[in-house]
This record gives structure tokens, sequence and C-alpha cells, in this order.
């Protein structure tokens, strides 16, 4: 059973890689995908809440008692999210208008509770570091990759996270597919990455 | 009863430490988050209204207190002089305040032009007050100290078609500004003299 803290780093990238293997934590993925610069800043948004609330809940894991845990991870998660909503106010706004409601939502998203549950509040902080960076990354990619493939077909562009650029993809004579871009189109894309995945993983 | 007061005192310790990290955060961006918001929220809507001017509205700002409350003032510099502001006020449109950027020229008291800074308004409907350029250039060289209504109510200006709540506030909020505009006046020349190059 024991892992080594780069086998609990690696799992989150491909055998537990959050929306595709475990299927969790939909509601970002499929509602901020919509171009790259979204779908990776929602990524690195919620690694950095799940990094810290994993770090603290693991320290924490022998003070908490079980039967007030989750309001205590509750705090916990809800502090960092406000913290990186007001960072990204400061520093990224364009981005927080763009993510608008979907950040104060990381509170509520199950990958981060459920990190918290599952694994941080009964492994070591080491581990617990590791879990949470893997989950973290895998978030991230999963986002960016679905966020790739939306964008590249629904509006022809590729937009480069945390800066201005635009990649434009096809020629002027390109007719967006917006069909990717809108709420629809993230599920059957969502469905197509997962079958894909599943067929790789056979 | 043990049990119960250990978990009282952990929550409560953890909801007093998170409520000051997060004071601490909040009084630590606060200035940094005002200044993001004047440049992506105000911001667009003071360049088109100042459009032309030499300098930048967004630095050459002062505030003037009202009352009770402060009013912000963004200066534009035309042709060396500082003959143009631009300050924010506030109508009752359809879905709540609407926010207004008003441009005047000191010097004449005519409006340079509006801008709709934030809404709540009905997309594609009262959201074309801040889409629709036409919208806004209409009120472009009117004298601000004669009450604004739309044509429906007798005035002058021409409503957004299926937005007639949200013109009407447009402009109910322009008539309310050129109270406290007449009245700081005096202070918003000498003000601006400042920045004049």
């Amino acid at each position: 059973m024991a892992k080594t803290i780069v086998q609990e780093f690696t799992k989150g990238l491909w055998e537990e890689i959050p929306p595709f293997r475990l299927v969790l934590g939909l509601c970002p993925v499929l509602a901020v995908t919509k171009t790259v610069a979204n779908g990776v800043g929602m990524g690195v948004a919620a690694t950095f809440v799940l990094v810290c609330s994993n770090i603290l809940v693991s320290m924490l894991r022998k003070s908490i008692p079980s039967q007030v845990r989750v309001p205590c991870f509750i705090i916990i998660i809800a502090t960092f999210v406000v913290v990186v909503e007001l960072v990204m106010q400061a520093v990224a706004y364009p981005l927080f208008l763009q993510l608008g409601i979907f950040i104060p939502l990381i509170v509520v998203n199950c990958i981060i509770l459920g990190r918290a549950e599952a694994f941080a509040s009964k492994n070591p902080l080491p581990a617990s570091i590791a879990d949470g960076l893997g989950i973290g990354v895998g978030f991230t990619i999963a986002l960016g990759a679905l966020a790739g493939i939306r964008e590249a077909f629904g509006a022809g562009t590729i937009s480069v996270p945390f800066s201005d650029t635009v990649i434009q993809l096809f020629g002027p004579s390109f007719q967006p597919f917006t069909f990717m871009v809108e709420a629809p189109g993230a599920f059957v894309c969502l469905g197509l990455v997962l079958a894909l995945m599943n067929l790789a993983g056979k | 009863m043990r049990d119960i007061i250990r978990m009282i005192v952990v929550l409560g310790v953890m909801a007093a430490v998170s409520g000051v990290v997060l004071a601490g955060v909040k009084s630590g961006t606060a200035e940094q988050i005002e200044y993001q918001q004047l440049k992506f929220v105000k911001g667009p809507a003071i360049k088109m209204i100042l459009e032309g001017c030499s300098n930048d509205p967004l630095v050459d700002r002062f505030k003037i207190k009202d009352g009770e409350v402060e009013r912000g003032f963004y200066v534009g510099v035309f042709d060396g002089k500082a003959n143009a502001v631009a300050y924010e006020t506030f109508g009752k449109g359809f879905g709540g305040d609407v926010g207004i950027m008003v441009g005047v020229n000191i010097e004449a008291d005519e409006l340079l032009g509006i801008g709709v800074t934030t809404h709540s308004e009905t997309p594609g409907l009262g959201s074309r007050a801040k889409d629709d350029p036409s919208f806004g250039a209409q009120f472009k060289g009117l004298s601000i100290t004669k009450p604004f209504k739309v044509k429906p109510d007798g005035g002058q200006v021409d409503a957004v078609s299926g937005a007639t709540i949200t013109s009407r506030g447009v402009c109910q909020g322009i008539t309310d500004s050129s109270a406290f505009y007449s009245k700081l006046k005096p202070q918003i020349i000498e003000q601006a003299k400042a920045f004049a190059k």
C-alpha cells in the first residue's frame, strides 16, 4: 500500500487525474474551459487552494476532533479561496472578471474537500503536499487540454495563459464551430476525452 | 462534555485565525484592487469620454468631499488646459443602479460624453445603453444645467428601444449629478488647474 512521495505526485497526472478518472469537480471543468487562459487560470487557483488546504489539514489532523472535521476543512478551504479571490483581483483583474462566480465556488469543489477528507486527514505532511500538487497539476492539465480542444474548434484560437497573446490557428476563412464553446459542446467534448482515455488505458 | 468543549475551542480558534488572516489580506490588497477596478471597469468609459486628451485621466484624478460622500473626478487636458472632468454618478435602472461616467467641459458646462460603467440590466436590451455607442453619443454637446429626459417624457434623449426604464435611469442620474456638479464647481476648477500642462 505504501507509496513513495513521487508516486503520490504522479498518480494525480494520469491514474487519478481528477475530471477524467475520478470524474470530480465537473462544474468548473464544464463552465470555464471556453478559453485556455481561463481554464489554466482556474486550474492554478484550484491547485493553490488544494495544496494549501492539504498542508493545513495534514498538519492539524491530530488536533481536529473527528465530529467537526468537515466544518474545520471548510474553514481552511474557504480562507484560502478568499485569499485567491482577493489576490486575483489585485494582480489579474481581467481573469477575475472572466472566472467570476467560479472562484468563490472553489470552496465547494469536491476535489479539494475530497482530498482533504480522503487523503490529507489520514496522511503525513510530505505525502499530502505531493498528493495536493499532483492532483492540482492534473486538474490544471485536464482543464487546459479540454479548453484547448474547445477553443481551437470553437473560436479558432489558442489564448496563452497569463498574457494577452492570442494565437490564431487557422486562416481568415475559418468558420468557428461555436457549438464547442457552448455548454452542450462542453459535455460532448468531455465525453469524447473520457472515451479516449478509457481506450488508451486498456 | 470534554469532547464538546474541545470541538468548540478548535472550531473557534480556526475561525478566529481565518478572520485575522483574511482581514490582513484584504487590507493589504485594497489599494491595488481599487486601481485595477479603476483601470478595467471605469477606465474604458473614461478613456472614451475624454478621447484625445493629452494626459492620463486615470492618474490625474482628485477627490472632493461633498457632505458625507467623497466624489472622484478625472481630469482631461485638452490643448494644454485642464478644461474637462469626468465623474461617476448613479441612476436607477431596471435591474438596480446604473453607474454612469459623465464627462463635462468645465468652461462651457457642456457634456463631452457619457458612458455606462456598471449595470445589471437585461442583456441585449438595457445593456445596449452601455454597448450601443449611438445612445451615449446623443448627450454630447448638451448643456449640463438643463434636466435630461427621454422623449416619451417630453425630453430630448432618444431612449434605447425596449429599454425605456434604463434610459430614463441614465437621464435621471445625469440630471441628479448636475446638482452636485454646480455646487462643487468652484472646487473642481480650483483642483483641476493643478493638472494643466
